[in-house]
Parts: C-alpha cells; sequence; structure tokens
C-alpha cells in the first residue's frame, strides 16, 4: 500500500490572549473576606491564571477571558458576589455566517491541531440553513477498514484534480488516446486566493509553505509573484497560478515547475485554456467561475464545451450566490452543477472545485456529498492566524490579530495544525460512513439526508404541508 | 455481602450455578418524595432581587414572602443572602405579598438573573434546567407563577415543534390512581422472563468513567425506587451495583470493557451496543486524563491512556452475526433479555427489523443529538438523524413487516422532558432512555467540560476522587427518584386528558400531535 497520508503537528499557542466565551463579574466591594474564597479552589486555575497574566501584560490591550462556565465559584461564594456573563469580545468575532463559535473552533484546532471534542451532547438548533440543513450517514455494521480508522488500513482521503478518460483505448497493447495530466491530492482541499475584502498582508509565503507540508496546493495571484521566501524546486508543486489577466505574463519556465493554473471566466476563457494547454501540455487548467445569478448556467454551459477540465466555481464568503436578492446556498448550487454534470455525460471528465462558505470540516464533506471533487477555502486559514473577522483592515485600521507582524513559523504551525484537524475530522465522518475512498464520496447523496427529505417523510404525511 | 437466600427459587432453573452462589441480596429502595434542595450556596434563580442602602431592615419582606425568599437571621447585622430560587418573579406583583411594591422605603428591585442568558443553551435553555432542578428538589412539576418554560426547548425543530392536541374536555374522567404508565419489555414469546417496567422510561448507559461511581450508584437506586433500569455503560461493572443486579442493564459494546460471562449471568437484561448517538458511527471515547487507576483496573486496561473503543463490532458483518451475538448472551444467561442499541442511519428501519429477526427484545434507537459523555463536535452535530426523525420510521416498517407487537422500541438522544417523552411515544415509541435529565437533575450545568481533565467540577461526570465526593449518594439517588416522580405525574396527565387508562394506548397515537410548522390539515388517522 502507498504510504498513509500523515501531518506532522505541534501546539503553536496563540499570540494573542484567548477570547474566551465566558468571563465572571465580579463585585469585589461587597466582599466579607471570608478566606473561604472560591477562587483558590477553580478546578481549571483559571482565577491564578489571571492574576499571573495581568501581572505578565505589558499594556492592558486584552483580558483575560478563559472561564470554562461551570458556575462552580459563582454557586459557591460565600457572599454571592460573582456572576458569569458571555464576554462581549467573543459575541462581537465574527458575523452572522462565521459565528463566534466556528472561529472560537477554528483557533484551537489551529493551536492544537486536535479534533474539538466535548461532553454533554450537542447544544446547537434543530437544523438550519445552508450545509446546517443535511446530517450525514453512518453504517451501524459497514467498517472502512479491519482495524479501525486509525490502524494500520488507512482511509484515502485523496482526489483527483483533472480530466479523466472516459474509457481506456489500447492499440496493439499500448494505452493510446488522452493522456491529460492528473494530479492527485491527499486531501478533498486547495488553498484559495486570499478574500478580496480583506486587505491582507503578504500571507503567501505561510500559505505557500504550508501546502508544500500538506501536499496540497495554494492558489497565487499571479499579480503577487514572485513570494518571498520561495524555493522553486519545493514550492512550485505547490503553487497553483492564478493567471491575473492585468498582471505580467509568468515566465514559462516557471509554469514547467507548476502542475496547475487558474484562470478567470471571460469570453475567451476557452480558447485560452487551449492555448495554455497547447504551450503547456503537462498543466491542468482551471476556469474561475464566479457563483453569480448566472454562474450556474455559465458553470453547466464550460463543462460541454471541449477540453474543459477543471471549473472552479465561487460563491460569496457565506457561501451564498453573488449580487443575488434571494440567494442560493453553494450546496444547492453544487448539486445542480453536479447534477447537470452527470446529466450531460460529462461528470467524470470535469473536475468541480468549490469555495465560498467553506468554514467547517463537515462543509468540506458536504460539499463533496453533494458534488464538489473538492474544495477550496481562504477564511478558514486566516482565522487559524487569529483572525477575528472584524474587518478592521478593510478600513485601513491596525488589525487586532496583529497579522502585519505574523511570523514564518506560527503562521504555518497554526494553518498546518487546522489542516490536520480537519483532515482527521473528514477521516471520523468518513469512518462512520463505513467509506474508504473520498473519490467515492463525491455526489454520494444516498451518503447524507437532508433536512427537507427527512420533514417530508416524516412529518409531511402526518401534518401536511411545511409553512 | 450476605448471600441471598429468600426470592431465588424462581431464578435456580434458569440462572447459571456461579451467578446463583455469588448473588448478593437485593436492595429496595423507597420511591417517597422528599425535599432534596440544591447542595450549593448560590441556587441560580431566573429573577434577583436586589436590595439598596435605603433598606431600614424592617423585616416586612420576610413578614409578606410566603415563599421564605428574604432570610433575616438574627444576631446577624444584615440580611443573608435571599433564597432567590423560590421567588416567583413578575407573577408575584398581581399578589398582595409582592415585597418590591410593598417595602415602605422602596428598597427592593426585581430583575432577571442576568446569568439566565449564560446558563444553557437551545436545547435545553436556562429555564429548562431550573425547571428540572425543581423537580429534582420537590418532585413536582413547577408551578405555572415560577414563569420556567420546561416543556420545550428552543431549537427551532423536532420535539421543540410539536404540540399535543388535548380535547377540551377529557373524553372519559379518569384519577391518577387508574393510569397505567407501566410498559413490558419482552413482547416475544419466547419463554423468557416478561419484565414490565413501572413507568415507560430507563437510565441510559454512562459507564464509570464517564460518571462518577457515585451518579452511577444514585441512578441504579432510583431505578430500583421506580421499578425500572439503570444502564452500566461500557466500562465495566462496578461490585458496588451488585446489590442492585435485578434493575441494571449491563452493556456489550465494542470495546468489550470490563465484560466477563459473570457479569452478563448477573442481570436481567444485557444491551448490544453498536452504537451510541452522542457518535454515531464512532467509537466510545474516555479520554486519557479520565482513565484513572479506578477504572483502568474495571476496564482492564492501562492507566492513564485515552480509551476508544473500535466501531463497529468487528465481529459482526450482517444480521447473521449480530444473531450469533445474541445467541451467544441467551446462552451465557438463560434469564436475559436482549436489547440492541444502535443509532439513527438512513437505513434505521431495516436495521431495527433485522435486529428484531436476529431474536432482539428490545431495539433501542437513539439518536443523532442525544449523549453525554465526551464526542467530538463534528460527530454530534452532523452524523446520523435526530431521533424525532427515526422513531415514526421504524414504527412504521415494524407495523408493515408484522412486528411491531413482537418487539420493544425504545428511543433516546434528545429526550429532555416528560413532554419529550409523551411525543416520542406518539410518534411510535414504547418508550424512551433519559441520560441528560438525570445529569442536570444532579445539578449538571451542560458546561460540557466532562470529556477530559479531572471532569465535571460539578462533580457528577468525574473520576477524580475528590470531586466525586462533591455529590452524595442520598440525596443524588433522592434527587432523581423526584425527577422520576415529576415526570410520571406529568405523564399521568397527559394521559388523563386525553382519557387514556394506560400509556401504551398513547404509542404511535400521531393523530393526537400537530407541527408548528406545517398545515395540520392531514385528515387524522388513528
Amino acid at each position: 500500500m502507498p504510504e498513509k497520508y500523515h501531518i506532522k503537528t505541534e501546539p503553536v499557542p496563540p499570540r494573542r490572549p484567548r477570547i474566551g466565551k465566558f468571563g465572571v463579574v465580579d463585585w469585589r466591594e461587597d466582599c466579607a473576606r471570608c478566606h473561604n474564597c472560591v477562587k483558590k479552589v477553580c478546578v481549571y486555575n483559571r482565577y491564578r491564571d489571571e492574576a499571573e497574566y495581568i501581572r505578565s501584560l505589558k499594556s492592558v490591550d486584552a483580558l483575560y477571558f478563559d472561564c470554562m462556565g461551570c458556575f462552580s465559584c459563582i454557586q459557591n461564594c460565600t457572599k454571592g458576589l460573582l456572576g458569569l456573563s458571555v464576554n462581549p469580545v467573543f459575541e462581537g468575532l465574527g458575523n452572522s455566517y462565521w459565528t463566534p463559535q466556528i472561529i472560537q473552533t477554528t483557533w484551537m484546532q489551529a493551536e492544537t491541531a486536535k479534533i474539538p471534542v466535548s461532553g454533554a451532547g450537542y447544544k446547537g438548533p434543530h437544523a438550519g440553513p445552508g450545509f446546517d440543513s443535511m446530517w450525514t450517514d453512518m453504517s451501524e455494521i459497514v467498517r472502512p477498514t479491519r482495524d479501525g480508522i486509525h490502524g494500520r488500513e488507512y482511509i484515502s482521503t485523496a482526489v483527483d484534480i483533472g480530466r479523466k478518460p472516459s474509457h481506456l483505448s489500447f492499440d496493439d497493447g499500448q494505452l493510446v488516446g488522452d493522456d491529460s495530466p492528473l494530479i492527485c491530492l491527499q486531501m478533498p482541499l486547495i488553498f484559495d486566493l486570499p478574500s478580496p475584502v480583506h486587505a491582507l498582508p503578504d500571507l503567501e509565503p505561510v500559505l505557500v509553505e504550508t501546502a508544500a507540508r500538506t501536499d496540497l496546493i495554494a492558489l497565487v495571484d499571479s499579480a503577487r509573484w514572485p513570494v518571498d521566501g520561495i524555493d522553486l524546486e519545493r514550492h512550485l508543486p505547490h503553487v497553483g497560478f492564478y493567471l491575473n489577466p492585468s498582471a505580467p505574463e509568468l515566465p514559462g519556465e516557471l509554469l514547467s515547475q507548476t502542475r496547475f493554473v487558474e484562470i478567470p471566466d471571460g469570453e475567451d476563457a476557452i480558447a485560452r485554456v487551449q492555448e495554455i494547454k497547447q504551450q503547456h501540455p503537462h498543466l491542468v487548467v482551471a476556469i474561475r467561475v464566479a457563483l453569480d445569478g448566472q454562474g450556474v448556467k455559465r458553470a453547466i454551459e464550460l463543462s460541454s464545451c471541449d477540453g474543459i477540465e477543471v471549473i472552479h466555481t465561487a460563491a460569496d464568503l457565506n457561501g451564498n450566490e453573488i449580487g443575488a436578492k434571494d440567494p442560493r446556498f453553494i450546496k444547492d448550487m453544487i448539486r445542480d452543477i453536479h447534477t447537470a454534470l452527470i446529466d450531460n455525460g460529462k461528470r467524470d471528465e470535469i473536475t468541480l472545485i468549490c469555495g465560498g462558505g467553506i468554514a467547517l470540516p463537515e462543509h468540506m464533506a458536504k460539499a463533496v456529498i453533494c458534488g464538489a471533487d473538492l474544495i477550496s477555502v481562504n477564511l478558514p486559514l486566516l482565522i487559524a492566524m487569529e483572525c477575528r473577522l472584524c474587518s478592521s483592515c478593510d478600513k485601513s485600521m491596525t488589525c487586532p490579530a496583529e497579522l502585519e507582524d505574523i511570523d514564518l513559523t506560527y503562521g504555518v504551525g497554526r494553518t498546518t495544525n487546522l489542516v490536520a484537524a480537519w483532515h482527521d475530522q473528514l477521516i471520523e465522518l468518513m469512518g462512520a460512513m463505513g467509506m474508504r475512498e473520498a473519490r467515492r464520496l463525491r455526489g454520494d447523496v444516498g451518503r447524507a439526508m437532508f433536512f427537507e427529505d427527512l420533514e417530508e417523510e416524516s412529518f409531511g404525511t402526518l401534518f401536511g404541508t411545511r409553512k | 455481602m450476605a448471600r441471598c437466600s429468600a426470592q431465588e427459587n424462581s431464578l435456580k432453573e434458569i440462572l447459571p450455578e456461579n451467578t446463583l452462589r455469588t448473588r448478593v441480596a437485593q436492595t429496595q429502595v423507597s420511591r417517597e418524595v422528599r425535599p432534596a434542595p440544591g447542595r450549593y450556596r448560590n441556587e441560580i434563580a431566573k429573577y434577583i432581587i436586589r436590595r439598596n442602602d435605603d433598606c431600614i431592615r424592617c423585616g416586612k419582606c420576610v413578614e409578606l414572602c410566603p415563599r421564605g425568599v428574604h432570610v433575616d437571621k438574627p444576631g446577624y447585622k444584615y440580611f443573608a443572602e435571599p433564597k432567590l430560587d423560590r421567588c416567583i418573579g413578575p407573577a408575584c406583583e398581581k399578589t398582595d405579598h409582592y415585597c418590591v411594591a410593598q417595602c415602605p422605603q422602596s428598597a427592593l428591585r426585581m430583575v432577571e438573573n442576568p446569568m439566565m442568558k449564560v446558563l444553557g443553551d437551545c436545547r435545553w435553555p436556562a429555564d429548562m434546567i431550573l425547571a428540572t432542578w425543581k423537580m429534582a428538589e420537590t418532585g413536582d412539576v413547577p408551578a405555572e407563577e415560577f414563569g420556567l418554560e420546561h416543556e420545550c426547548g428552543a431549537t427551532g425543530g423536532g420535539f421543540d415543534r410539536l404540540r399535543f392536541k388535548f380535547p377540551d374536555k377529557p373524553p372519559v374522567k379518569l384519577s391518577p390512581d387508574e393510569i397505567d404508565t407501566s410498559i413490558e419489555l419482552n413482547k416475544r414469546d419466547d419463554g423468557r422472563p416478561r419484565i414490565t417496567i413501572d413507568v415507560p422510561w430507563y437510565g441510559g448507559g454512562m459507564s464509570f468513567g464517564s460518571v462518577s461511581n457515585v451518579t452511577q450508584l444514585s441512578k441504579a437506586r432510583a431505578a430500583v425506587a421506580w421499578n425500572t433500569f439503570t444502564c452500566t455503560g461500557e466500562g465495566g461493572y462496578m461490585e458496588r451495583m451488585r446489590p442492585f443486579d435485578d434493575h441494571v442493564i449491563t452493556q456489550v459494546a465494542t470495546g468489550l470493557f470490563g465484560v466477563r460471562e459473570e457479569t452478563i449471568q448477573r442481570v436481567p437484561i444485557v444491551e448490544f451496543k453498536y452504537a451510541q448517538g452522542a457518535k454515531p458511527g464512532l467509537g466510545g471515547h474516555l479520554l486519557g486524563d479520565k482513565n484513572t487507576i479506578a477504572v483502568s483496573r474495571m476496564r482492564e486496561a492501562v492507566l492513564g491512556i485515552s480509551l476508544f473503543s473500535p466501531f463497529p463490532f468487528h465481529s459482526v458483518y450482517s444480521i447473521e452475526d449480530h444473531m450469533k451475538h445474541l445467541d451467544w448472551i441467551k446462552h451465557l444467561n438463560p434469564r436475559a433479555l436482549l436489547s440492541t442499541k444502535v443509532s439513527t442511519p438512513t437505513d434505521v428501519d431495516m436495521v431495527a427489523v433485522g435486529s428484531y429477526a436476529a431474536g432482539t427484545h428490545i431495539v433501542h434507537i437513539d439518536g443523532g443529538y442525544g449523549g453525554t459523555g465526551a464526542a467530538p463536535d463534528i460527530a454530534k452535530k452532523n452524523i446520523a438523524m435526530p431521533i424525532e426523525y427515526a422513531i415514526g420510521r421504524v414504527h412504521r416498517f415494524l407495523e408493515a413487516e408484522g412486528a411491531r407487537d413482537k418487539v420493544t422500541l425504545i428511543a433516546s438522544g434528545g429526550i429532555r422532558v416528560a413532554q419529550d417523552m409523551a411525543k416520542a411515544i406518539a410518534l411510535g415509541a414504547d418508550g424512551v432512555v433519559v441520560g441528560t435529565s438525570e445529569l442536570v437533575a444532579l445539578g449538571c450545568v451542560r458546561c460540557s467540560r466532562c470529556e477530559s481533565g479531572r471532569g465535571c467540577p460539578r462533580g457528577i461526570a468525574t473520576t477524580d476522587a475528590v470531586l466525586a465526593t462533591k455529590m452524595d449518594i442520598e440525596w443524588g439517588t433522592q434527587r432523581l427518584i423526584n425527577l422520576y416522580n415529576a415526570w410520571y405525574k406529568e405523564l399521568v396527565e397527559i394521559l388523563m386528558r386525553f382519557g387514556m387508562r394506560s400509556v401504551k394506548e398513547l404509542r404511535g397515537r400521531t393523530d393526537l400531535l400537530m407541527h408548528l410548522d406545517y398545515s395540520n390539515d392531514v385528515k387524522a388517522k388513528s
């Protein structure tokens, strides 16, 4: 068997104080000085940690919020002086899609590379919009491997980018015909271009190095080339160039060392693909299609054109149709494109990369189930480096996460940890489904349950029409 | 331990000799409701009375309040901390003993406790937690004037959007004594004991390791009191559980931790855990910190390492293999009923029928939103369907296959309150399994920190010797007995309103339910 895919990780603590959910409010002036102080017996030592933190402060620019919310001190204080509140800084993280919980769990994964584990069952809503309206299946009996998901046999999360021939042809025993290049990635994930609305510092060196370490691909805008500290031989196989029409053309020798390029959609997109393929037949070429009101239609249209091998669709940052009044979510748009590709008999000839709104590892699995071959992410990588999505950068204000001073070791460590945690969680989901091959997960909606279907089957027959 | 002499004659024929030899006298526990107030100095309350410096300590508030909220201890300069959990808040405004209005100095002010926003979550809102605490304290459903919404959570779906369609008047007038809440667990005519439990629920499997021995024993004693069951979970069988053997289900899970022939022979029900709602498709998780000396000994595992049970049973590839499993237990313990615990995949109905065909007495389906122990967040939220969808699906399929009256269907995974239980039964279950509700009754605040480190800081889900002493068995037992009593009363009330003499009549009566998100115009079919 090929070597097992393994990402080497080590803990990378945050540079800034942690922003926890809870904070204890302490009305000290009424303290009885009873010497039974509940703070001393905090199981988590949080009061001592807080005191040490305050002592170590050079300037008061962040408070300490790392309470675990167990209420023990609140309920045991002799005078009932303590109260628990939600940290307003925590509540201010992110936005309605990129919730504080998503940001916090991403930070935790970027720090530890571990799968988030907690007790007390699920605490969230029954269902929700977008990816929260589907559940993945599990099998009671079928197992993916003989000795467990972390055993000697492994679950393959590898996927391919590029055209796969619909059939093999032989001439005199020799394989002939389509010899299109095929890139094998170890996870259904690539690093997308940085978010256009986050005016971020130059993070390409971090992302390219992380892509190399995780054996993935990071898209780099040709307008931002060259990247500092690049080691051409080691990094270029993990760089996917976005060939920006407004940037100078990249030298051919550079392209000859990479495997993947992407071009924007446009009237000449098909001709441009052919041109690139002619000059660099070893390259896999993707067309980036914005998922606006015409995006789905355009992606389907492109897929039926000869010579197109990869379509990279990009919804907005929240996974919605770009600029639409009543936008559809990426999950539904992926399903439409995937189904159309099947109907057109093109599904195995086209690789579908989908980006926008992929915030959690389950989104990766669910997008693949809906029909994507792989997904692209950008914001989770930023969040891994302690970005709060505050949009201060957009307003030219100081970055509270100090992203402008990012250290390569720290950035690579955090993003690598995040990728590793996502990989492990993908394996958890696939293991539960009894699947050992990510390629087979693509479009397998039988491995998922959709809210609308479950509601109709379970309640529609009993209670009529859903309002 | 004393050898048991009485009541065992009937068991002689069916219990293996070695089990009879080691069987200990079974302990009885009274079902009586007794007050079991919270064990913390400051109980969390929905409303807070603030007293300012204008107070002249005239004592009028103490005089007025029939609930004893204000406490003036003789010899003290100031009022003691008020018993705010007794305060009924705004409902008091309409009475003649509203302290805030009648304080001569206007020194009192009532506000909603800001911590209500911190406590709980949308599955278990603060109101539901406080109401469960009240039930555990008093044995009764909290009075309406407390303003604690305890029938539904705020998840926006599932049980929280289902309501009973009660008739204006009960079709038959019944008294509580006429209502039968018992269910039978063996519906097969296979010569095995016909076990009846007095209430349509039993305690879920929580291993020693995931919870403390005090928690496990409290659950067992409450099960004895209410003639129902508790389950060991997959962490082995504590010797201290032996006086409660007759009310214990022992679990055989994929890790086989602490499973011995002898433990299987002790009990009336053996549960095969194929999967669990907290982490469907994954094995049990016990993180290393909680694998203490006692836990590792019982599990026959290495101290301090994380214990991840494999998934699924590596000896089961088919229903036929499952049948061999069941036959093994049946052979080992001729008096045992067999339960098969599975989660809720797409084909949960097929799994249930397959389990029945293999010879199980109880099909236990555990929905994806349940669970009490450590689980990956990604699994809790995303894998397998919520139990509300699965119950009807399994019930109807068992009916279609002609097997419905030959197998007991038990549902779990998100059964938080008595209303959820009744709705689950109306959807098609015979009964339910409860877990989280029991932990909340014992004082859990759902902080979710039970999985690692020293475990639960409140002494419930911990194996830390010091933390476990925060709770005592008598108190824990009483809290659970009280909770069960409140649930029992609520279930009886529901049945009385429908004019039903038995909870068995409620099973599958979806015509008695409505859904707030639907047109509800489908012709009723009972």
